[in-house]
């Protein structure tokens, strides 16, 4: 097996890649192709992220992002995947619902930022609205998918060795969406993670896009920067964590097959 | 259990204009092996799925008095169980779990997987997916095994390999078996009785009783003169006279 130099291969060649960046950035930096006052420099971000960190605003921006997200996430798993199964089961409401699911998942979450901020005011509550927007119907098409399309042959078996309601779907549905669904669930975070920027820009008075915004009305480039870094690689950290979820044994066959 | 566990009287089935059975009847005995061929889409598959209850006749009964377990010609093992799991499916109906356990591990070493247990099915090869999947099916306290093409997605030898082995597990564990084939050599090497199925809709055109022990060598004279008989009345080869 090549498992080894793989992995050490993994981590090195993307390093190279970020000092190749930082490199071309000094280099764009010292050669003054931007003014200053509109182009920070590496070491200009790297003092900006230590000074917010030093100030605790990071960790309070951090915290206030992260919580916008989950619970507006989670609202729309915990809704999205029950509503996914019930129009994967009945074609009736289907075939009612699901032009109405695929208009709103077309529509920007962003166009409902005048209503939130109308409905909703200032704070956790818009931004938990948009993300939940954002969230819920790609997650109810993705499970609505998944589960119209698990082949019929399961339920057949399920019937022969007497499976009762219950199991067919805690044995039977449940765990054979999971693979669609998990893929939908790391887009959908991704989704969301876009979202709470733009609604903080808008509607928030921390998190992080709050800080980006604040960064640019005060021309503070540097901390402006500083925020694009730290959201950029909590949103991986994010996809990571949630990447994790594929390795689970029993789901593994929905990657590999 | 009846003497006749699987009895079909008079039965008609059409989907949409297209008849597939008209006043068909069949009776299997307790214990038999037989196996249907005939064209594809003669309705093979649907004699299956009027046994196993997932198809209503249109006219005519279907009696079935057992307990009917399918192996599914595309792999109907769930791949998020273990070959383990997916074995213990087999034996819900044992309340004792250390005879559940005990008859587990019996099944794993009757088709030699003892290793893989804790596999996946897509971490498996094809035929021990099969493997695995009759295990299943006769694990525990089933009466009647319906095999719809079962070993036709494996290369030749494994599939050889398979009829060897699936004939050494019913003599452990006697099932009345109906297979459905295209494979006329399986069909004259593994059932007790052929049935040919005419083109739709079906009547049985041809009927051969085979009575030698299982397992049987592919070359054996009977297996050899059955498939020739089915050939002959495909017309795929000359019928001898006075055979």
């Amino acid at each position: 097996m090549t498992d080894k130099p793989l992995t050490k291969s993994s981590l090195l060649l993307p390093l190279i890649v970020l000092f190749a960046a930082i490199a071309i950035w000094s280099a764009l930096w010292l050669l003054k192709v931007f003014p200053e006052s509109v182009f920070p420099s590496p070491i200009a971000v790297a003092k900006g992220i230590g000074e917010e960190i030093r100030t605790g605003r990071l960790l309070n921006d951090f915290v206030a992002s992260l919580f916008r997200v989950t619970t507006g996430f989670m609202v729309a798993v915990i809704l999205g995947v029950p509503v996914g199964l019930w129009l994967g089961n009945h074609v009736r409401a289907r075939l009612a619902l699901l032009p109405g699911v695929n208009f709103f998942r077309s529509l920007s979450p962003l166009a409902w930022i005048p209503f939130a901020i109308l409905w909703f005011g200032i704070g956790d509550l818009p931004a938990i609205f948009l993300i939940f927007m954002a969230c819920f119907f790609p997650i109810v098409l993705a499970t609505l998918a998944a589960v119209a399309g698990i082949p019929s042959v399961y339920f057949r078996v399920a019937r022969d060795y007497r499976f009762s309601s219950l199991e067919l779907l805690t044995k039977v549905t449940l765990p054979a969406i999971a693979p669609q669904v998990i893929t939908s669930l790391r887009v959908t975070a991704g989704l969301a993670w876009l979202v709470v920027v733009a609604a903080e820009m808008i509607a928030g008075r921390d998190g992080l896009g709050f800080a980006i915004w604040d960064a640019r009305n005060g021309l503070r480039m540097d901390l402006l920067v500083a925020g694009m870094i730290v959201i950029g690689v909590i949103g991986m950290v994010i996809d990571r964590l949630l990447m994790r979820l594929t390795k689970i044994r029993s789901v593994k066959w929905g990657y590999e097959s | 259990m009846k003497a006749k566990p699987l009895l079909i009287n008079d039965v008609s089935v059409s989907f949409g204009p297209v008849a597939v059975f008209g006043n068909f009847s069949l009776e299997i005995a307790l214990g038999e092996f037989v196996a249907v061929v005939g064209p594809s889409g003669c309705g093979k598959t649907t004699l299956l799925n009027l046994f196993s209850g997932f198809l209503k006749p249109s006219r005519g009964s279907v009696v079935c008095s057992g307990r009917v377990r399918m192996i599914h010609q595309d792999g109907g093992l769930l791949p998020w169980q273990t070959a383990a799991q997916n074995i213990a499916l087999g034996l819900r109906d044992l309340s004792n779990e250390a005879e559940r356990k005990r008859q587990l591990n019996e099944m794993l070493r009757l088709i030699n997987l003892e290793e893989f247990a804790e596999h996946y099915p897509h971490q498996l090869s094809g035929g021990m997916r099969q493997r695995v999947e009759l295990a299943r099916a006769l694990a525990g306290n089933s009466d009647i095994l319906l095999l719809d093409e079962p070993f036709s997605s494996l290369d030749y030898l494994t599939a050889l390999r398979l009829r060897q082995e699936l004939a050494r597990m019913l003599e452990e564990l006697p099932r009345t078996v109906v297979l459905v084939t295209h494979d006329i050599e399986e069909a004259a090497q593994l059932a007790d009785r052929i049935l040919v199925l005419s083109d739709r809709p079906a009547r049985i055109c041809r009927e051969l009783r085979i009575s030698l022990r299982r397992p049987r060598e592919l070359t054996h004279p009977q297996v050899v003169e059955a498939v020739h008989s089915v050939l002959a009345e495909f017309g795929l080869e000359q019928d001898k006279v006075g055979v």
